[in-house]
């Protein structure tokens, strides 16, 4: 072989090599899986943002992967550890602590997720979400609580339709003149519907406690701290609403949302995410209001799922997690997420722009957010059965509400302890 | 090395079973045995679904018999049982006793004890939630109150809650008992009869010397599936409670407590504690019905 056929074919190589690798460049899709739990509005949301993604970013794939939500977290347990499943995840807040504990989430570049920016434009209880200084997580959306009202049973009781009560005191008045009875006194429509197992068991948590003047756990949440006067005094006036006042009932109807959905009940408190549901239901006429205050002081309940890189994601999927993480939550994202699932902006910039903030429907859960506080759960279905228990003891058992309450506390603080490793 | 030629017939036949055995045992093995294995294992760990399992020897074990609502659940479970099997195996046995004597419309009613039977069980306790409620909607105390008698919170009470939840489970169950009981009393022999009629026996001696004895492998079989059946019941209590087992965990079974302890808190090890205990009460249940019901 001579020199000069060597040198030929080593310059066809070359050629070769690099067409080969200007061809891999040509055809180099990132592809990262993102996955949710199965309903139907935030997958077609999701749908959307990742169809305006991909357009934007030509190079980048993205899977979207729903799962039931009753599977969610054994699946993704099961999934990340073996190197499969979402590189970018969303996961209730609550969860946070269990995920960082098994090593599933890598925190947010500081370069692409500023702190400050971060604290800056968002809600003050995304900060949940910083652990150590760092960022591990973001909400696209946020959820608060707010009373819902049934326009049509308030002209029946010769109330103004557009005149939702606005203290708890007028709360009680309203319903009282909201409830009907049969003329065997069978309850046959609620003035407000009492459910525990809905939302009232944060109402009662994280508002009720606090408009009686007290606080619901210590400033680190290690505590429970309701165990107090107001916590005694707050949990009274609930239980009044059952046995003294007797606007509702336990059970009615089977819960407060088949009550209020009905028309069987005047009024309800619920969070935004059943905005969509009862925009569904013929013949419903309701209205939104802020949260009644009592002595001036005012409390929401807020929640939140958040999105996640996990530490599956490496490399070039990195970068294509961190793109799709922002882009998810830009304010544009937000604003889509709001008017296809009913969640609220996370960015305050977002939530409060006038249209937001005055929107007859979305207005009164963002107006609530401003003095709203997400409770630091650290196993959210046995701190609600605490509440439950509680109320039942007291409503079933005749036990006095002083101890029920004592009672209640010690055991949600052996379930902060078991958690917290006491 | 031996051949295959070399074996006998009986051995040749053995390994034939054998061979087409591998299938199912293989299975058996992988879905079944592997599983229940691991959770046994699982039972003395720490194991919270998303970390790793840590050794945590019987402390799970410790902290169950400690468990105040461990206890609770455990009486519940065997109210379950103790309500649920005599009073099912009564129903469908004078249900059945009725329908083998009736021949215009057997077909018919027969087939209407099957049919809830047939029907989900989170439908129907649905219906029988909305039956339990308070008048004017409850159909219950609608005609309680019509009677003149005082209504009852049923769901809504510490006592009556379980029985409540417990009786569309028997009334769904019926329908199965009162099938394989028919088979039983069909496959009496006529002649039984006539001699026991020829003697001048009467109907209730009839009933209790010739009928019942005559039914025991019937009655072993539905003692031994329905104790089985109530020991593991779920559906009704989940979908009439909501999901909790209350009120104040009166109707809270064992099977739901795993369930809460493995997907609603995710300790899947101490779920698999508990999973443990259910596995030896139906084991040692199902042996003693067994023992009991084969001695003569």
């Amino acid at each position: 072989m001579t020199t000069k056929t060597v040198r030929s074919g080593l310059w066809l190589a070359a050629t070769f090599a690099a067409a080969l690798s200007w061809a891999g460049v040509a055809c180099a899709q990132v592809e990262i899986e993102y996955w949710q739990y199965t309903f139907a509005q935030r997958v077609q949301a999701i749908d959307t943002l990742i169809k305006q993604f991909e357009a934007a970013n030509p190079g980048i794939k993205v899977k979207h992967t729903h799962v039931p939500y009753d599977d969610f977290r054994v699946k993704i347990a099961a999934a990340i550890p073996a190197g499969q499943g979402p590189d970018v995840v969303q996961l209730f807040y609550g969860w946070l602590q269990d995920y960082l504990k098994a090593k599933l989430l890598q925190p947010l570049p500081a370069s692409d997720f500023s702190v400050v920016e971060i604290e800056r434009e968002y809600f003050p209880i995304v900060q949940q979400m910083k652990v150590d200084g760092k960022y591990y997580a973001l909400p696209t959306a946020v959820r608060s609580l707010a009373l819902f009202w049934n326009k049509t049973l308030f002209k029946e009781a010769g109330l103004d339709p557009n005149r939702p009560p606005a203290t708890l005191a007028e709360l009680v008045d309203y319903a009282k003149k909201l409830t009907k009875r049969s003329p065997n006194g069978d309850l046959i429509q609620e003035g407000l519907t009492i459910d525990m197992g809905g939302q009232d068991h944060h109402w009662l948590r994280e508002v009720l406690i606090r408009e009686f003047g007290g606080a619901p756990y210590s400033a680190n949440n290690r505590q429970v701290a309701y165990n107090s006067s107001a916590g005694v005094a707050a949990t009274q006036w609930y239980v009044d609403l059952i046995n003294k006042e007797k606007v509702g009932q336990i059970g009615f109807l089977t819960d407060g949302v088949t009550a209020f959905r009905s028309g069987k009940a005047a009024m309800t408190i619920d969070g935004s995410f059943r905005l969509g549901a009862l925009d569904g239901q013929k013949g419903l006429d309701y209205g939104v209001a802020e949260l009644p205050s009592n002595n001036g002081i005012k409390a929401n309940f807020a929640s939140y799922w958040v999105n996640g890189i996990t530490t599956k994601a490496t490399g070039p999927k990195l970068d294509a997690s961190v793109k799709f993480l922002k882009f998810i939550t830009t304010p544009e994202a937000m604003e889509l997420w709001m008017n296809t699932v009913g969640e609220l902006p996370a960015r305050k910039g977002v939530a409060e722009k006038d249209a937001n903030r005055n929107h007859a429907k979305y207005g009164p859960f963002i107006r609530g957010l401003s003095y709203s506080y997400a409770t630091d759960f650290v196993n959210e279905s046995a701190q609600r059965k605490v509440f439950i228990d509680m109320i039942d003891t007291i409503v079933l058992k005749n036990v006095p509400t002083k101890d029920a309450v004592a009672q209640a506390a010690a055991e949600e603080q052996k379930l902060l302890d078991a958690f917290y490793g006491k | 090395m031996t051949r295959l030629r070399d074996l006998t017939i009986g051995q040749k036949r053995a390994l034939w079973a054998w061979a087409f055995l591998a299938v199912p045992v293989a299975y058996f093995v992988a879905i079944r045995f592997y599983p229940a294995a691991e959770a046994f294992r699982a039972s003395f760990t720490n194991w919270n679904i998303v970390g790793k399992m840590e050794w945590i020897g019987v402390a799970n074990y410790t902290r169950l018999a400690g468990d105040a609502v461990f206890w609770k659940v455990i009486g519940n479970t065997f109210l379950y049982l103790a309500l649920g099997v005599p009073v099912s195996m009564l129903l469908s046995f004078v249900v059945a006793y009725g329908l083998d004597r009736v021949h215009f419309g057997h077909g018919l009613l027969r087939a209407l004890y099957f049919v809830p039977h047939l029907t989900t069980a989170v439908a129907m306790a649905w219906v029988w939630r909305w039956f339990y409620q308070a008048p004017p909607v409850g159909a219950f105390n609608v005609w309680l109150t019509s009677l003149g008698f005082a209504q009852m919170p049923f769901l809504r009470s510490t006592t009556q809650a379980l029985p409540a939840v417990l009786a569309p489970a028997i009334w769904a169950g019926i329908g199965f008992q009162v099938v394989i009981f028919l088979a039983g009393l069909k496959a009496i022999p006529r002649t039984y009869y006539e001699a026991a009629a020829i003697d001048g026996a009467g109907a209730w001696r009839v009933l209790f010397e010739v009928t019942v004895p005559s039914l025991k492998p019937t009655i072993v079989f539905l003692v031994v599936t329905s104790s089985i059946a109530y020991l593991r019941i779920f559906d009704y209590v989940y979908a009439m409670t909501n999901g909790q087992g209350g009120p104040l965990d009166s109707t809270k079974p064992l099977v739901l407590m795993i369930f809460e302890t493995a997907f609603k808190h995710f300790e899947m090890g101490y779920a698999a504690t508990q999973t443990v205990v259910l596995f030896v009460i139906l084991l040692v249940i199902s042996l003693l019905q067994l023992k009991a019901l084969r001695s003569r």
